[in-house]
C-alpha cells in the first residue's frame, strides 16, 4: 500500500523502488516496530520475508570483533578475530503511520553478538525450522526462551519432503505446550501473513496489562521461576 | 490422514529451562555482552547525546538549501566524529536521507556496515545535521496498543 511515487528520484540510489509516501515528508516518521525472523541456514528466511514486503529484501552486514577470552564462542581464536552476520530485511507499510521491519538472520550461536542488538524492541521472533534439519534451530530456540522474547516455530515444509505434524515437531523441539507451532510454506503470502498474526497473538497474551495472565514478563512465571532467570 | 508421516529426526533437544541448573559456558548474557567489544561502540543502542539509533529507527536530512554558503551536508570544520573525518559517507548518507529511511536501510543501500553506519549516523546527529525520529512507542518490548495495531494492520493485508 501506499506507494506514492515511482519516479526515479535524484535522491534515490540506483535501482531503488519508489518511496513510499510517507518517506517524502520528513516532517513526522510513522511509527516503526520489527519483527526477527531467525533460523539455519538456508531454512527460507529470506523467502519468508520476500513474500509479503513492499520491497524486495535488502541485505545489510554487521561486522564484528571480539577480542579477550570469547567466552561463549566456540570459534573464537585467542586475540582477536572478525566475524560478518548478513541479515536480509524486509517492510510493510501496515498503516500511513505504522511501519513493520522484518528482519532474517541466521541462527548459529556466533551470531548471538548480534542479536543482542537486533531484538532490541522487537514484537518478538519466528523461528523457522526445517524437519530435515531440526537441530539447525535449536540456538534460536535458546535464545529466545532465555530471553523471554515471546516466539512462534514455523516449519517451512519443503514439497516432495515427509510432511510431520505439529504435535511431534512440538515433542522433537521440547517446546512448551503454549508456544504456537505453524506448518507453512515460506513461498506462499497467506502463509506468511497467519505466521505474522499468530506471532503478534503470542506477543500480547504474554504481555503486560491483561488481568490473569500470569506472563507480564514475556515468560510464563512457572518457567521463569523455575530457571531462576530474571526476565529482561 | 492416510499415512503416518514418520517422527522428525529423533534429535535430543534439551529446553533451556531443563539447562538451568547445570553450569552454562560464558554464564548467561550479562557476561556474554560484556566480553565482547564492539568495533564501534553505541551504549544500549544510544548515541552519546541520547538519540537511540535502532536498526528501525527512522532517520532523515532535509535538502541544504542551495547558495547559502555551507550548507549541512558540508560538515562543520574543527574536532568532530567520524562523520566529520569520513567525509562521502557521510554526505551519501545525508543525500539518501532526503527520504525518510531506517538506520538498516540506510546501511543496505549504501552498502555499508550496519555498525559503521550507525557511528555515522549518530555523528551526524549528535551534530543537528540528522535527524533521529522517536519510535513512535515507549522503548523496551511494544505495548498492547501498538501490538493490537500491527494486528489490524496485519489482517489489512
Ligand atoms: N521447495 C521449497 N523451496 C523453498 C521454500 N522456502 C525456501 N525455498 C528455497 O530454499 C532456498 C533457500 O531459501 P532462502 O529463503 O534463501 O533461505 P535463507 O534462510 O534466507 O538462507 P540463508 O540466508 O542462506 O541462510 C531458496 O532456493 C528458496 O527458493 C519452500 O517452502 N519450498
Ligand atoms: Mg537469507
Amino acid at each position: 500500500m501506499d506507494y506514492a511515487d515511482s519516479d526515479p528520484s535524484p535522491d534515490a540510489p540506483a535501482g531503488e523502488e519508489g518511496a513510499a509516501s510517507w518517506q517524502t515528508d520528513l516532517s513526522r516518521a510513522p511509527a516503526a516496530t520489527k519483527i526477527v525472523i531467525a533460523g539455519g541456514f538456508g531454512v527460507g528466511k529470506t523467502t519468508f520475508v520476500g513474500s509479503v514486503s513492499e520491497i524486495t529484501p535488502l541485505r545489510t552486514e554487521a561486522v564484528m570483533t571480539s577480542a579477550g577470552e570469547g567466552v561463549d564462542d566456540p570459534d573464537a581464536v585467542p586475540g582477536k578475530a572478525t566475524t560478518t552476520v548478513a541479515m536480509d530485511f524486509g517492510r510493510i507499510t501496515l498503516d500511513a503511520d505504522l511501519v513493520l521491519y522484518l528482519f532474517g538472520t541466521p541462527g548459529q550461536k556466533r551470531f548471538w553478538f548480534m542479536w543482542d542488538d537486533l531484538v532490541r524492541g522487537a514484537i518478538g521472533a519466528v523461528v523457522m525450522v526445517d524437519t530435515r534439519r531440526l537441530a539447525d534451530c535449536f540456538p534460536a530456540l535458546d535464545y529466545f526462551e532465555s530471553g523471554g522474547l515471546p516466539y512462534v516455530v514455523a516449519v517451512n515444509h519443503f514439497e516432495g519432503t515427509p510432511r510431520h505434524e505439529a504435535g511431534a515437531v512440538r515433542e522433537a523441539l521440547a517446546l512448551a505446550p503454549d508456544v504456537p507451532v505453524l506448518i507453512m510454506d515460506a513461498r506462499r503470502r497467506v502463509g506468511v501473513v497467519e505466521t505474522l498474526l499468530t506471532l503478534v497473538g503470542r506477543a500480547l497474551d504474554v504481555s503486560p496489562g491483561v488481568p490473569g495472565v500470569p506472563g507480564a514478563t514475556g515468560v510464563p512465571a512457572a518457567r521463569g521461576a523455575a530457571r531462576g532467570v530474571n526476565p529482561a | 490422514m492416510t499415512t503416518a508421516a514418520p517422527a522428525p529426526p529423533a534429535t535430543a533437544r534439551v529446553p533451556a529451562q531443563a539447562r538451568a541448573a547445570a553450569p552454562r559456558r560464558g554464564g548467561g548474557p550479562a557476561v556474554r555482552r560484556s566480553a565482547r567489544v564492539r568495533p564501534y561502540s553505541l551504549t544500549g543502542g544510544r548515541t552519546r547525546f541520547g538519540h537511540v539509533l535502532l536498526v528501525e529507527t527512522f532517520v532523515g536530512a532535509p535538502a541544504a538549501p542551495r547558495a547559502a554558503g555551507p550548507g549541512p551536508d558540508v560538515p562543520a570544520p574543527g574536532p568532530g566524529g567520524l562523520a566529520s573525518r569520513v567525509l562521502p559517507e557521510a554526505r551519501a548518507i545525508l543525500g539518501l536521507c532526503r527520504r525518510l529511511r531506517s538506520v538498516a536501510e540506510v546501511a543496505a543501500l549504501l552498502k555499508m556496515p550496519l555498525g559503521v553506519v550507525r557511528v555515522l549516523i549518530a555523528d551526524l546527529a549528535d551534530q543537528g545535521r540528522i535527524r533521529v525520529y522517536g519510535s513512535g512507542h515507549t522503548p523496551g518490548r511494544p505495548d498492547r496498543a501498538l501490538l493490537e495495531r500491527v494486528l489490524s494492520g496485519l489482517r489489512r493485508l
